[in-house]
């Protein structure tokens, strides 16, 4: 493996003033932690916007049972045309899991994490979560593992955890005022009997706050998860992101609730509104203060498989992994030579990325008015940094902020397709109004090609598509577009308003 | 005496791990309850292990039939809301 050349670089970038390039970009949020923490993820795909397109992860799905509710959670629902996190369609034993990892890391060697993370919570099911790891642990030593908990158990699993090739522990905590976890968990199960409101949320912050006192004591890495629900606890998560900061969780993952009455949850049915996309990002500007945040998290099913933003699950179905003859002694020295290769390319591409940076500022000074109002574009990408992907092609789309000082990402957004379950089970809505929709506040969407279709629907929605910069590096790109928004007068106007994408 | 698993499980195995009388068994289409081995925890707890971790309303029965989760007794959704949901999704 290479040395770690990221980390030095951008230590370097960030002692220059604030430039398009690195600015913002996932790298730079990385900056600020620890060398040995930085070394630890950078080719983990779910902190870097730049290795999620080059390292894959993958969640197994052993561990069903829970041992607590959560209003934006409903057990019963179990569709394979739903993409939210804790839904899953087929639960593996331990020995399931393990051969399903395996066979994945030979055939997508690229990938690098299998984390637990449900269908319930790990950690309410301790032998088999415990099982898949230790086998794991042993059998394909160059895999890490992560696991993600609502903490109610986490304090009596640490020292288990401490065994096994443990990368990191991601705990969701939503509060750590009773009177809000009331209004959040319904109830817990603790010590034998189920227990209900704010005697509840008190158990469960307490043992949430012992655990990651515990795990960070024992040196193992600590992610917060934190989902914003307007009205409940939005206010509420600046106070959660100073108190895990201080504690010593290495990054806190603000989320956006996702609640429709098609769910079943008991958020989506009392009509309870997700966040817009602007009060998130409002919300994630405001905590980034106090803490490094995760732009890019793509909020994954508990079995999902492949790169972030993409699910071959399909593919490796308990059948066919049987029907594969998996030598992974063979599969581990393949695999480290692609490793390699790619953290070299990635190296190669922040040096690169840097250069271009270093020669770019000037002009960016020189152009825009600093009283100019800052707009958001979406681009579609495929992945390398550049505009390379069709409209129509696009899963998801990146956000940046163009504003006089550079340009910053600020997140993805999903075309999200759900199913609107019973009956009519497997009706979508058209991509394109998907689109559309995950546009909302953007005004200008920059891919390598698009079709005449969306091209009026976008201009009617008052997004300006954009062709012209195909295959060209991201950030100069939306530099550049924001430039000629500049002088053809664009900008003067107010920004367009944003909807909540859930309305 | 015993509790019984009706056809609303959704098999995630919570009760299965904290039976004390390893009453439950997995079973086709649904985990099922052992009524010589279940105790309903008699001697062990004060309430019914399945019935206080098992997340899903209506899922066991008591010995009586009656569940010992009623509707809206978990998800904290009131049943007439909970029916009108369906009735709008349906209608769309
Ligand atoms: S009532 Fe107790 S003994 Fe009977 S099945 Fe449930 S947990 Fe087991
Ligand atoms: S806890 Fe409830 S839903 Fe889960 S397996 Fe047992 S009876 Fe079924």
């Amino acid at each position: 493996m290479q040395l770690n050349v990221i980390g030095q670089e951008n230590a370097a970038a960030d002692g220059s003033s604030c430039a398009s390039g690195s600015c913002g970009s996932s790298n730079d949020q990385m900056s600020h932690l620890p060398q040995d923490i930085q070394d630890k993820v950078k080719n983990h795909p779910c902190y870097s916007e730049e290795a999620h397109h080059y390292f894959a992860r993958m969640h197994v799905a052993v561990a069903p049972a829970c041992n607590i509710q959560c209003h934006y959670c409903n057990r019963k629902y179990d569709c394979s045309n739903e993409s939210r996190p804790g839904v899953v369609s087929e639960v593996l034993t331990p020995e399931e899991a393990v051969m399903k990892t395996k066979a994945v890391a030979a055939n997508i060697p690229q990938m690098t994490v299998l984390g637990i993370a449900g269908p319930g919570d790990p950690l309410a099911n301790p032998q088999r979560t415990f099982e898949t790891f230790r086998m794991l642990s042993e059998q394909a030593p160059d895999i890490k593992l992560c696991v993600s908990t609502n903490g109610l158990a986490l304090p009596d699993a640490v020292e288990e955890l401490s065994k096994h090739n443990i990368d990191h522990v991601t705990i969701t905590i939503n509060c750590v005022d009773p009177a809000v976890g009331a209004k959040i968990y319904p109830w817990i199960y603790w010590n034998n009997k189920r227990i209900y409101g704010e005697k509840a949320a008190k158990i469960l912050i307490r043992q949430q706050q012992k655990g990651l006192e515990m795990l960070v004591a024992k040196g193992i890495l600590v992610k917060v998860n934190s989902v914003m629900i307007p009205g409940v606890n939005d206010d509420h998560l600046k106070e959660v992101s100073r108190i895990v900061k201080q504690k010593g969780a290495f990054l806190h993952n603000v989320m956006p609730l996702i609640a429709e009455a098609e769910h079943g949850t008991f958020y989506g049915i009392m009509g309870q509104r997700g966040p817009s996309p602007e009060e998130l990002q409002d919300l994630q500007d405001e905590c980034a203060g106090d803490m490094n945040m995760m732009r890019h998290c793509r909020q994954c099913r508990a079995d999902a498989v492949g790169l972030l933003g993409e699910d071959r699950g399909e593919e490796f179905t308990l059948d066919k992994i049987a029907a594969m003859d998996i030598d992974y002694n063979e599969a581990m020295k393949k695999r480290a030579v692609i490793h390699a290769g790619i953290m070299e390319e990635l190296d190669e591409k922040e040096a690169k990325r840097k250069r271009l940076a270093a020669v770019s500022v000037p002009a960016v000074e020189a152009t825009v008015p600093a009283a100019t109002r800052p707009a958001l574009m979406a681009v579609a990408t495929s992945g390398g940094g550049l505009i390379n992907q069709h409209f129509g092609h696009a899963t998801e789309f990146l956000i940046y902020e163009a504003a006089p000082k550079g340009v910053r990402f600020i997140g993805h957004r999903k075309v999200d397709q759900y199913c609107i379950g019973g009956d009519t089970c497997g009706e979508k809505e058209s991509a394109l109004d998907g689109s559309i929709r995950a546009l909302k506040g953007c005004e200008a969407v920059l891919c390598s090609k698009i079709g005449y279709e969306p091209w009026s629907l976008l201009e009617e929605a008052g997004i300006v598509p954009n062709g012209e910069h195909a295959m060209e590096p991201i950030e100069e790109a939306v530099m550049a577009v924001y430039r000629e928004m500049v002088s053809n007068g664009t900008l003067e106007s107010p920004a367009p308003q944003m909807e909540s994408a859930s309305a | 005496m015993a509790l019984s698993i009706v056809d609303s499980c959704v098999n995630c195995y919570a009760c299965y791990d904290v039976c004390p009388s390893e009453a439950i068994y997995q079973s086709s289409p649904h985990f099922k309850i052992n009524a010589r081995k279940c105790t309903e925890c008699e001697g062990d707890y004060a309430q019914p292990q399945c019935a206080s971790i098992c997340p899903i309303e209506e899922a066991i029965l008591d010995a009586s039939g009656a569940a010992v989760n009623p509707p809206g007794s978990l998800t904290g959704i009131p049943p007439e809301k909970m029916a009108a949901a369906i009735r709008e999704i349906q209608a769309r």
